[in-house]
């Protein structure tokens, strides 16, 4: 969280809304480990990493979704989804990320 | 109001952890943050075992752990903790301690530079650091290490070296290294020996320091420095 911090803060003070994404469980080989954060404004700014650059693009989306929506979500990231191609983890771990809006 | 109070506590380095449902039955997202005396702010549904998930938190408080904890038949939490950081105290605000400051400061440390010596010491040069103390080590060091501190000598100068090592080595200090090469260490050994200073206590003592990665610029050993400290939290010698 505390990486992340200062362009939360900086975004929240020129109005832009915040989605927070938390890597909340891991198997196998994971890049980064619980707790790890990646930050996204209303703006289309990021902050942060979930993982080694695998997914983050999923997770962009996901943190716009959640801004939209105001609504959080649990997403399952791994080899052995029907997405793979898409947004498969090369390392053939697994991550659980949690994505939410900063409305809290 | 509690992305405001984990803020705070942030900054005034107090220990707290965050409860958030993550799956099951209960609405996702609802959170509770946690303090370590056990009070809270915030609230999760009300029927959701909020004193078990008190506890948890305390105890994963304590460990400096992250994870997701299940309740009743069906209900996720995602207990997030904020230990306070882990310190790095800097003996000797010499060259290789402001490279060095850089990268403790990189790695999550809060970093402490300590050094007697004005000219060395200056504002300027360690703008950077989170506390600049112009005092003796052996002033200074006693009742601040704690089993989350990490002790780094480098003055070169056994005048201030000495004192500082008779302070941290039998302190809960994780770590405790000192620079100097193999022959001014085998010295300082004798001095320390002839003072009576047990061996189980020298043997902690990571000296030479740091990891022998080839490097001769202050910068690079601040990395083999600093990387060696990274290893010892985790266990290992990096070697």
């Amino acid at each position: 969280m505390q990486d992340v911090l200062p362009m939360i803060e900086q975004w929240r003070a020129r109005g832009e809304q915040v989605a927070i994404a938390t890597v909340v469980k891991t198997l196998g080989s994971a890049p980064r480990g619980i707790g790890a954060k990646m930050v996204v404004s209303s703006g289309g700014s990021m902050a942060g990493s979930v993982s080694g650059g695998c997914i983050e693009g999923a997770v962009f989306d996901a943190c716009q979704e959640a801004l939209a929506s105001g609504k959080a979500r649990l997403l399952h990231f791994g080899v052995a989804d029907d997405d793979a191609w898409e947004v498969g983890l090369a390392c053939g771990g697994m991550i659980d990320v949690f994505v939410e809006p900063l409305n809290w | 109001m509690i992305y405001e109070t984990l803020k705070a506590a942030l900054a005034a380095e107090a220990p707290v952890a965050v409860a958030t449902i993550v799956g099951g039955d209960a609405p996702i997202g609802a959170k509770l943050l946690i303090r370590a005396d056990g009070t809270t702010v915030g609230a999760l549904p009300g029927d959701t075992p909020q004193a078990q998930i008190i506890a948890d938190a305390q105890a994963m408080l304590l460990r400096g752990e992250n994870g997701i904890r299940s309740y009743r038949d069906d209900l996720q939490v995602f207990i997030e903790t904020y230990p306070p950081p882990p310190t790095l105290l800097i003996v000797g605000a010499v060259h290789i301690a402001i490279p060095l400051v850089t990268f403790g400061k990189t790695l999550g440390f809060r970093v402490i530079v300590i050094d007697a010596r004005g000219a060395f010491a200056t504002e300027e040069r360690f703008a950077h650091a989170d506390e600049l103390i112009h005092a003796w080590p052996d002033e200074v060091l006693p009742g601040r290490l704690t089993s989350n501190s990490h002790v780094v000598l480098l003055t070169h100068d056994p005048k201030l070296d000495d004192p500082a090592l008779k302070v941290a080595l039998p302190s809960p200090a994780r770590y405790v290294g000192a620079l100097g090469s193999p022959r001014t260490h085998a010295k300082r050994l004798e001095r320390l020996r002839a003072e009576g200073i047990p061996e189980a206590h020298l043997a902690r003592l990571h000296a030479p320091i740091g990891l022998k990665i080839g490097g001769a610029s202050p910068e690079e050993i601040a990395v083999s420095i600093i990387a060696e400290i990274v290893a010892a939290r985790h266990g290992l010698t990096g070697k």
